[in-house]
């Protein structure tokens, strides 16, 4: 049996093994591994698992497989990593394809050459990056960073996302391998689009519970000329909501609004990034900071870099963390009494809690979630070592439930795709 | 009597016991009233038309079509231009005009929350006191519903810098086609699970109706700036947009419109621009002061490096107002050069401009076809106008040529036949020339998980239904597709 499967497997892909250590995921060992060259031989293997019945996970860089919970079970292992290129960047008409094995970090520096970026910066992508003299200044923070594939998997984002939005906000195409092997595409390669259903959306942060992702096509943006960071340590949770209320009411549009806090009832440090042209940057800096200084009754800096802290996670990539998510209006409560290490996009409202790595996970989360539902929002298990998770809540109230289910046995009727992994048991 | 009018009439003395004569239009004249949306080409009289005032009544309603197998159609204001609202005649059609009211207005969490037909200018109106606004501005602003900006996923002249629709949805409560009442997104920018509410917006009302919408609110611009530019010729303006981009600046919108245009909205509305252009460009810059100034005079300088024979510069909102006049009055204007006229909607890459507008003149050349264009030249979203006079012989057909084969060019030069109108009735033959059979088919997969059995503004943006599978629930002898016609099985 093992040796038809592994049969079946080759005939679909070059490249099978047998999996090791270093395929499991989020504790689950897979038992193969394939590593498709090209979206034609994606297809072929999940055709090959869909004849053999195979349950199947998605990987690229791994940086991010321990998001959710673990899947019931893994036979194959889809390693993306291979494919790794850049398709197309027209840079007049601000678009990129790429495939989704393209470490983020990878596309940041080729596009930086164009004086273009991404405007995602999450954990392991490019940083405060800017260009001096033909010269990219940034790099990588939180490790050597996930995948394409993988960041819009995930979802993830990092402080750009007040101004430019996430994930969803930048995907303007796809190409999807469904579990029965169909490759289908949506969107396209123009930023304005509306003919048929914006699928990407839906993939986004799915967990690869819906299909394997091999293309994605980017709306980009110029890199900013200049950039400054200004912070201001407020001395308490009121004061820092004080100073976040007065930027999110001021005209001076930063492009993030973050903050950073140890322990409840540590001081907070709000810090915004502007982004603008030379001639401009600094008075506008110096607007922000009389603004921040005013309302937080401390003294705000200025600066060229960002903070040490910007844009990095509050946690080791085990975990355990939270995402938290509230109204704007909900802040001051949540920076005041949230447990753990709480950093993140204030001015978007979505934060990250780093937790207590022991018995106490399970009361820190039901806290978080009690303080986030109160003002709006959520707070979800982002990930944890794996023991850790069982027997808690991961993912909190999910609303409209029953038609995700509906979506789930249209796009994979037999729960094949990282089975287990997603909300409700998706 | 058909058998559809018999279940018709049950459902309009059912509806009016539970939501009063005054919500139900059964008499044949006055549902004449909503034959069509703003595609006037395309009329249907709806079998009957209900009016609920409540997310309730709405439920309510949808309930007893889906019980009734009956299909239902929603509409707005009825401004869209592709027969997304077009009605069935043997259906409901779903008019949220009476839900109208503006719930909240909370500029400190940037939100508002909205009933479905409240106008979108509206809610600029009501957040403009305290100095915010909602983002999305499509030309129709002053009589589009928000309901129907969710649908079609609308856009308007300052998308190039701040997005769509979409990007300015929180949640949305939804009446799926079953019936049910649900929140898609919510009142944060992260709600675990599938993004549902990233699918419903743009989905064309073919997965339920909005009846509660949370929008964004932004903060005013502390500085706006906006210049007049007048070009020989297109290609010199193309070439300015193309400049302005490649220098890192991101306008609030760029738009261009071509002498034919110019004509028109002189005709119409008189905006005095500059006299002799081929082509003028309207740039609005908005942002913080500091940073307006600087980039607005390099705009002005692109401008001038790419050959404009004169630049305006607006003193004030009201300058400011005057150019956009001449725009934004285009489509209408152009029925004082022409008694007929398409309205075509397709996206080019920005960088293909010149090419595509020289294959558009060319065509119309070689036709005798004139085409007028206006266009969102940040995003190369195009909007020809197809001129004709459906009193002489072909020119309507001519007309319906042309205007096919602009898709066409677009598709070719790896663009989107519609950029901001949507598919509706009008262009869902047009899907599959920019999409797979199993593109088109994965996509109906979530129609299906949405509306198994068809309901739910049945017959448009796909060319061919797809039939669900497994329905949940019984379903005996024909399946509703088959009975109206609109699906074989297989």
């Amino acid at each position: 049996m093992v040796t038809s499967t592994l049969g079946g497997l080759r005939a679909a892909c070059g490249d099978v093994a047998e999996a090791t250590v270093d395929d499991t995921v989020d504790g689950v060992p897979a038992r193969w591994v394939a590593w498709p060259g090209s979206t034609e031989e994606v297809s072929a293997v999940l055709r090959a698992a869909a004849r053999l019945g195979l349950r199947v996970v998605a990987r690229g860089t791994g940086t991010r497989l321990n998001w959710g919970l673990p899947p019931t079970d893994v036979d194959l292992i889809v390693n993306i990593s291979r494919m790794d290129a850049v398709l197309a960047h027209v840079a007049g008409d601000l678009v990129v394809t790429v495939q989704a094995g393209l470490r983020m970090i990878d596309l940041q520096n080729a596009l930086a050459l164009h004086r273009q970026r991404l405007a995602l910066d999450s954990a392991g992508t490019l940083i405060g990056g800017t260009v001096v003299g033909g010269a990219v200044v940034g790099g990588a923070v939180g490790g050597v960073g996930g995948t394409v594939g993988g960041t819009i998997a995930t979802a993830a984002s990092g402080p750009l996302r007040y101004r430019y939005g996430s994930v969803r906000d930048l995907l303007i195409g796809i190409t999807v391998v469904l579990a029965d092997g169909t490759v289908t595409r949506s969107g396209g390669t123009v930023v304005k689009n509306v003919a048929g259903y914006d699928l990407g959306k839906l993939y986004t942060g799915s967990l690869g519970t819906l299909g394997v992702i091999t293309e994605a096509v980017f709306r980009l943006h110029p890199l900013p000329e200049a950039s400054r960071w200004i912070t201001v340590p407020a001395p308490d949770a009121e004061r820092a909501a004080a100073a976040i209320a007065a930027v999110r009411a001021s005209q001076h549009e930063p492009v993030a609004l973050d903050v950073d806090r140890g322990a409840p009832g540590d001081r907070v440090t709000v810090g915004v990034a502007v982004e603008g042209v030379t001639g401009g940057i600094g008075a506008r800096a110096e607007a922000v900071a009389d603004l921040l200084g005013a309302a937080a009754g401390a003294l705000a800096t200025v600066t060229e870099q960002p903070p040490g802290w910007w844009g990095r996670p509050p946690h080791p990539p085990q975990g355990p963390a939270a995402t938290v998510s509230c109204e704007p209006t909900g802040l001051a409560e949540l920076l005041a009494t949230a447990p753990g290490v709480l950093r993140g996009s204030a001015g978007a409202g979505v934060l990250t809690a780093g937790l207590d790595d022991g018995d106490r996970l399970g009361a820190q989360l039901a806290q978080l979630r009690r303080i986030a539902t109160r003002n709006g929002g959520s707070a979800v298990l982002r990930c944890a070592p794996s023991h850790r998770k069982a027997g808690l809540d991961v993912w909190g109230p999910v609303p409209a439930l029953a038609l995700m289910r509906r979506l789930k046995d249209q796009f994979d009727p037999e729960h094949r795709l990282a089975p287990g992994r997603f909300v409700g048991g998706i | 009597m058909t058998h559809e009018s018999a279940e018709l009439r049950l459902l309009a003395a059912e509806f009016t016991a539970r939501l009063g004569p005054a919500a139900v239009i059964t008499d044949r004249q006055r549902l004449r009233t909503y034959e069509c949306d703003g595609l006037a080409q395309h009329r249907v009289v709806p079998g009957l038309v209900v009016l609920p005032e409540s997310a309730e009544q709405t439920a309510a309603v949808v309930r007893a079509c889906a019980a009734a197998g009956v299909p239902f159609v929603a509409r707005g204001s009825g401004t869209g231009l592709s027969g997304g609202a077009l009605p069935h005649a043997d259906g409901v059609l779903i008019v949220t005009s009476r839900m109208r009211r503006i719930l909240e207005i909370d500029p400190a969490n940037e939100r508002a929350i909205v009933e479905p037909g409240v106008i979108n200018l509206d809610v600029t109106k009501a957040a403009s006191p305290q100095g915010w606004y909602f983002a999305p501005d499509p030309s129709s602003q002053q009589i589009c519903s928000v309901g129907g900006n969710v649908a079609e996923n609308s856009g308007g002249a300052h998308c190039l810098k701040y997005g769509f629709t979409t990007h300015h949805v929180l949640g949305v409560e939804v009446v799926t086609p079953n019936g049910e009442l649900v929140w898609l997104g919510g009142t944060t920018r992260d709600v675990p699970g599938y993004d549902l509410l990233g699918a419903f917006v743009g989905s064309e009302g073919t997965l339920g109706i909005a009846t509660k919408i949370v929008v964004r609110l932004l903060r005013e611009s502390e500085s706006v700036r906006c210049l007049l530019a007048a070009f020989p010729r297109v290609d010199e303006a193309g070439v300015a947009v193309s400049k302005i981009i490649a220098d890192g600046v991101t306008p609030a919108a760029i738009e261009m419109m071509d002498a034919l245009a110019i004509e028109a909205a002189e005709a119409a509305v008189a905006c005095g621009y500059p006299e002799g252009a081929g082509a003028v460009l309207i740039v609005e810059l908005d942002g913080p002061v500091a940073e307006v100034e600087h980039t607005f005079a390099a705009v002005h300088r692109h401008c001038t490096d790419a050959g404009a024979f004169e630049i305006r510069v607006a003193r004030d909102a009201a300058e400011r107002a005057l150019f956009w006049k001449g725009r934004k009055s285009t489509f209408a204007a152009v029925g004082r050069i022409s008694p007929d006229y398409i309205v075509q909607d397709g996206v080019i890459p920005r960088t293909v401009l010149p090419e595509v507008l020289r294959c558009i003149a060319d065509l119309s050349a070689g036709t005798g076809v004139r085409v007028a264009n206006v266009f969102h030249a940040g995003d190369g979203n195009l909007h020809p106008l197809v001129l004709f006079d459906e009193t002489k012989p072909g020119e309507a057909q001519a007309a319906e040529e042309i205007s096919g084969a602009i898709l066409d060019l677009c598709i070719a030069y790896g663009g989107s036949i519609t950029g901001e109108h949507g598919v509706g009735m009008d262009k869902a033959q047009y899907l599959p020339r920019m999409f797979t059979d199993d593109d088109l088919d994965t996509m109906q997969r979530l129609r299906c998980a949405f509306d198994p059995v068809g309901v739910c503004n049945p017959g448009k943006v796909f060319p061919t239904p797809r039939l669900c599978g497994e329905v949940p629930g019984k379903h005996k002898g024909a399946h509703p597709l088959q009975v109206a016609g609109l699906a074989e099985q297989f």
